[in-house]
């Protein structure tokens, strides 16, 4: 079993529909998306959720009024200024989302008056699709622990493939180089960068191939829309050869991609087969992994 | 007077409306690229740098001479950094919050905590535009200690305008925190509607006014409109999808100099919002 991750550093590259289409492609593979915080997938896999799990994670400190003495020793021990007094009340309230949950506060309160109350952060779910099984999540609005919520998704998706005999997970990741893609980078076999011909898309793959690379993921490389700059395209490819990275594919920029994406479809579901043309080629190349 | 550019969908054109925003102003400004995993900003605005800062955090270090491995450490961290392994003390740096609770309850005064590199911010000009980036070292997981240190250059009397990172987690919120007024830059997809949504509730939750940008407005469908309508957010401007636009973006360029009608239109952006956040 083989896994499969498309990232991309800068968003909005085209990771969702990379993934939808290998999704329409695979045979005998579990789907995953890993960008729990502002997770698209969903929207072209159409899920059947059948199952649907709570996700605990962290805690946030409340301040008991009633015991508080108004010391203010949690203040200044907090780093992340998350407590502050409410001098019109004369008591100390916790900012909620500057809170990391550590717990500093509450051990240390010489008066107990502060207790770290459990959050529920979001839900992931398992679904079914009509391309195969979907593991996925919804994170909380404004909530953190990003991280931990796309271990638990990564974890799924490889527990349902080992337990399918599926032959591949093929991961849709997040944006940026931080702990969501870094979480979604354990165990994976090969780290799909999807770019774009600019300078900003050069700039952020460099970026997350650095990271993958820190992490000891194997990395290829797709240039997406690669006909809207043909010079910057080739700066990629010429960066990529130096680098020793495949560039597995380019695709050219096409209305017809949005419109699938308007119709919630992947590109193999659009009636000019040729729009799906470098999508399916992208998906043998990477058949030898 | 804070302005906070976001999107809750990665390359729905953030960092084009804040540069071009920020160039369009005929007044001294600042731009703070809080994106500091895939910053982007300085592509564009090229400063000439004058100052880099290292940003650190602190991660416990035990003193071997006078840790009696009792484990407290052990028990007071909720991020599981730092452990009591047989006769050995482990500190995992990447999963350090760096909230300091194990130095202070070791009943033995063994913990240091020791800085450790998470990041640099740079500051530098360009034309009248203050640039101040922040960028997140490779390999490092936590964005917002790098965007509180970005966020400390805000000066009071001047236009500030925030680059904020993709997504609604704890990156965004540390970036838009404290705004006077957010601009959400989305595209009318159903992806690009369903995480302006998700954006539009982190916004109410926070009380931040906003309104929205829809970028490549002729690319998708009507919902993302309808939506704004219903729920009457301000349609502030639309950016119909253009080779050209994206051309000039890809090398890097303002479309505000090279495509003169952008000029007038960020202009007037600036007219509706400026009343808005005025105190």
């Amino acid at each position: 079993m083989k896994q499969i991750l498309i990232i991309s550093g800068k968003g909005g590259t085209g990771k969702t529909v990379l993934t939808a289409a290998f999704a329409s492609l695979a045979k005998n593979a579990v789907f995953s998306d890993c960008d729990v915080d502002a997770a698209n997938l969903h929207l072209i896999l159409n899920p059947q959720v059948e199952e649907k799990h709570e996700f605990r994670s962290g805690k946030t400190a409340v301040i008991n009024k009633d015991l508080c003495k108004s010391c203010g020793l949690c203040e200044g021990l907090c780093r992340f200024s998350a407590i502050a007094e409410d001098k019109l009340n004369g008591i100390y309230v916790v900012d909620p989302i500057s809170c990391e949950g550590c717990g500093f506060c509450a051990l240390a309160c010489p008066h107990s008056a502060i207790e770290m109350q459990e959050n529920i952060s979001g839900d992931w779910f398992v679904s079914s699709t009509r391309f195969g099984p979907f593991v996925h999540a919804k994170l909380g609005v404004a909530e953190e622990n990003s991280g931990k919520l796309v271990s638990t998704v990564k974890q799924m998706g490889k527990e349902l493939a080992n337990q399918g005999k599926s032959e591949k997970v093929v991961t849709d990741g997040a944006p940026g180089i931080g702990c969501p893609v870094i979480a979604s980078l354990s165990d994976v076999d090969c780290a799909i960068v999807v770019t774009e011909p600019s300078l900003s898309g050069i700039h952020d793959a460099k970026r997350v191939i650095k990271v993958a690379k820190h992490f000891q993921v194997p990395v290829k490389i797709v240039i997406n829309k690669f006909d809207l700059n043909s010079d910057m395209a080739q700066k990629i490819e010429s960066f990529a050869k130096q680098d020793g990275i495949e560039v597995v594919g380019k695709i050219p920029f096409d209305r017809r991609i949005v419109d699938c994406v308007t119709q919630r479809k992947s590109v193999t579901e659009h009636p000019d087969k040729e729009v799906a043309e470098p999508f399916k080629k992208i998906w043998e190349k990477i058949q030898k992994i | 007077m804070i302005v906070s550019v976001a999107s809750g969908k990665g390359g729905t054109g953030k960092t084009l409306v804040a540069t071009n925003l920020a160039m369009s102003l005929d007044f001294p400004c600042q731009l703070l690229d809080c994106d500091v995993e895939e910053p982007n900003a300085h592509l564009f605005l090229k400063p000439q740098i004058k100052k880099e800062e290292k940003v650190f955090k602190l991660v416990p270090k035990a003193d071997v001479s006078k840790c009696q491995l009792c484990g407290k450490c052990q028990e007071v961290c909720v991020y599981n950094a730092i452990a009591v392994v047989g006769k050995k003390h482990l500190v995992f740096p990447q999963l350090c919050h760096g909230c300091g609770a194990c130095s202070y309850f070791c009943p033995h005064g063994a913990i240091v905590e020791e800085k450790q590199e998470i990041g640099v911010v740079t500051t530098g000009e360009s034309l009248h535009v203050d640039v101040i980036s922040g960028r997140m070292k490779i390999g490092e997981a936590m964005a917002p200690p790098v965007i509180r240190r970005v966020k400390e250059h805000i000066r009071p009397d001047m236009v500030a305008i925030i680059d904020a990172p993709p997504g609604t987690s704890c990156p965004v919120i540390e970036s838009i925190k404290g705004s006077d007024f957010v601009i959400l830059v989305t595209e009318p997809t159903p992806f690009g509607l369903n995480d302006f949504v998700l954006s539009v509730e982190v916004l109410r939750k926070l009380n931040i006014p906003f309104g929205a940008i829809i970028n490549r407005s002729d690319l998708g469908n009507q919902e993302t409109e309808d939506f704004c309508q219903k729920n009457g957010i301000e349609i502030l401007m639309k950016i119909p999808f253009q080779k050209e636009i994206a051309e000039v973006y890809s090398r890097g360029d303002f479309i505000v100099e090279a495509l003169p009608s952008f000029r007038q239109a960020f202009k007037e952006l600036w007219e509706k919002i400026q009343p808005k956040v005025a105190v």
